[in-house]
């Protein structure tokens, strides 16, 4: 193989990755702030404590957390179907990718959420503020270098479920390495894809690094 | 201002119950500072927090304004809350807010219009002393700084109460004072009522007119602090006044005398020595101005009989104790 071949693979392998993290990105951030809030709203003494709802939401993220991604890629595929109408391909690995996510991050919203302290809360409170009005000024607001920290992880973890996602016909740079290193044995070919790999993590955590000091005022 | 009548909080805890407010009474006049003094876990805070209903109550009343606070809930409880002001220990700020942006957190609760946010956060930082520093961040501000925040925070909404929890107990003495300073001067200006609670005795003597002294979730004592400094075996007195000293000759009796009002100002000791043509001894003591009065404390002792003595001064408005050994 030239070098000119390999270079097509790795953009092609880089697009496709690209494609299914920041897709899966997207609905992860958006699902898992919203599983991470009624976690933390229904709580004891959270803002609105619904123990039986905490208690099944709680047991469905640990389930969908400690499931191997491996099982839960292969598990999801009726619904997968329903939801992409086909089970291989770039655009349907992004169901289990986001599946498999959503839970991880709505974890890490909560932790961010509850370093906000009480008495932050209970002044929102005292003034009269709604429960909608919490959340949005003073519980989301305030844990926003959490929540940019704990996005950045759950981005870089997606970076390395897709790889796994190559299984379903994904492709991407980690199915690229596993294909070309694994079972081809060329390890010139691994080691470039894993080379971008390596960069492209980096890139996220610099970008989420970045972002972070920006927001963080203590 | 506020009335509170009968109130009771217990909290419950894996099978452990702790009485934190114990059957409180409490009147606030309009325009008073009234201080509620207590140690650490006395129930201070949680009867503060009772006020607004932070901590629903078991037990009791609370009205404020007129408006009784444990008959609400919902919609009518916020807008009932958004008319009392708080201001918090350990400040409460948003850390991801500048100065400003705290300040006009009420305002946007209440929806506000944007340019009338702006103008009442820029003459609320004024009136609190920051007019500079309105884009700083909490983290930029010292811990009096913040607390100034706290305040104009708690003001923004135009309440007819502030209620504080400790405002001072996290800052060194002079800013303390600077603090103390800002809060007598929204009472005066503003004619604002403050309902505070404190462990520090010098809060009381230098902003209250009324106070109370909790103890185990109840009031020993509670009411104008003119009025208490009278009281026989004042606790207020006494913390605020402390007395030691004995007697050179273990024989000579010794007397607590407490001055409260015009008398403070009287040449009391001198009248004394010649009225009686007695020797007299200054133990102990103090006369200070305080919020409420001019008032001290003063321990003597006088060789003799001091039963005359004590009379005399009893007659002009002195509340006098002999120190028994
Ligand atoms: N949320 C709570 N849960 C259980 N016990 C509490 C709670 N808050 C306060 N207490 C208890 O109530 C008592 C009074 O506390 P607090 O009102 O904070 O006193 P203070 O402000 O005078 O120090 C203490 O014994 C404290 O341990
Ligand atoms: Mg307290």
């Amino acid at each position: 193989m030239t070098w000119s071949e390999v270079a097509e693979l790795l953009w092609q392998g880089l697009r496709e990755t690209t494609w299914m993290v920041g897709f899966s990105t997207v609905l992860t951030a958006i699902g898992g702030l919203l599983v991470g809030v009624l976690l933390t709203l229904t709580e004891r003494g959270g803002l609105l404590p619904l123990r039986p709802v905490n208690a099944l939401l709680g047991l469905v993220v640990n389930v969908g957390r400690s499931l191997p991604f491996i099982i839960l890629l292969v598990a999801v595929i009726p619904f997968t179907r329903a939801v992409v109408g086909t089970t291989i391909g770039t655009t349907a690995a992004i169901v289990p990718l986001t599946i498999g996510a959503i839970p991880f991050y709505a974890r890490l919203v909560e932790t961010a959420i509850h370093e906000v302290p009480a008495d932050v809360v209970a002044a929102a409170t005292a003034m009269g503020a709604t429960r909608r009005q919490i959340v949005g000024k003073v519980l989301l607001r305030e844990a926003r270098p959490g929540l940019v920290a704990g996005l950045t992880v759950t981005v870089i973890a997606l970076v390395g479920y897709s790889a796994m996602a190559g299984v379903v016909g994904g492709g991407g740079l980690g199915d690229l390495a596993i294909r070309y290193g694994y079972q081809r044995f060329e390890t010139e070919v691994m080691i470039a894809t894993v080379g971008v790999l390596v960069v492209f993590v980096q890139l996220i955590q610099t970008l989420g690094d970045v972002l972070v000091r920006r927001l963080y005022h203590r | 201002m506020i009335q509170i009548e009968g109130l009771r909080k217990v909290y419950r805890a894996r099978r452990r119950e702790v009485v934190a407010v114990d059957g409180v009474d409490l009147a606030v006049r309009d325009g008073e500072i009234f201080g509620v003094l207590g140690q650490s876990g006395a129930g201070k805070s949680t009867l503060l927090r009772c006020v607004n209903l932070l901590e629903r109550p078991d037990a009791g009343t609370v009205v404020v304004g007129g408006v009784e606070l444990t008959g609400l809930s919902g919609g009518r409880l916020r807008a009932a809350r958004r008319r009392i002001g708080m201001v918090h220990q350990h400040f409460a700020l948003l850390a991801s807010r500048t100065a400003a942006g705290n300040v006009a957190v009420p305002l946007e609760i209440t929806g506000v219009p944007r340019a009338a946010r702006a103008r009442r956060v820029a003459e609320l930082l004024d009136l609190v002393g920051l007019a500079g520093h309105a884009d700083a961040y909490p983290a930029q501000l010292s811990g009096g700084q913040k607390q100034r925040v706290g305040i104009a925070r708690a003001l923004a909404a135009d309440p007819q109460v502030l209620l504080s929890d400790e405002a001072t107990s996290a800052l060194d003495p002079q800013t303390t004072g600077s603090i103390l300073e800002l809060l007598r001067d929204l009472n005066r200006r503003l004619g604002l009522t403050i309902l505070l609670i404190t462990h520090e005795m010098d809060v009381v003597k230098r902003i209250c007119h009324s106070a109370a002294v909790m103890r185990d979730g109840r009031f020993a004592e509670s009411g104008p602090i003119a009025d208490l400094l009278r009281r026989p075996g004042s606790e207020l007195a006494g913390g605020l006044f402390p007395l030691s000293g004995a007697a050179p000759d273990p024989e000579d009796p010794v007397l607590d005398l407490t001055l409260s009002g015009a008398v403070a100002d009287q040449p009391l000791i001198s009248q004394l020595a010649r009225r009686f043509d007695a020797d007299v001894r200054i133990l102990d003591g103090t006369v200070q101005e305080l919020a409420a009065t001019r008032a001290g404390r003063l321990r003597i002792t006088v060789r003799g009989d001091a039963g005359p003595v004590a009379g005399w001064l009893r007659e002009q408005g002195v509340l006098v104790t002999e120190v028994v050994r």
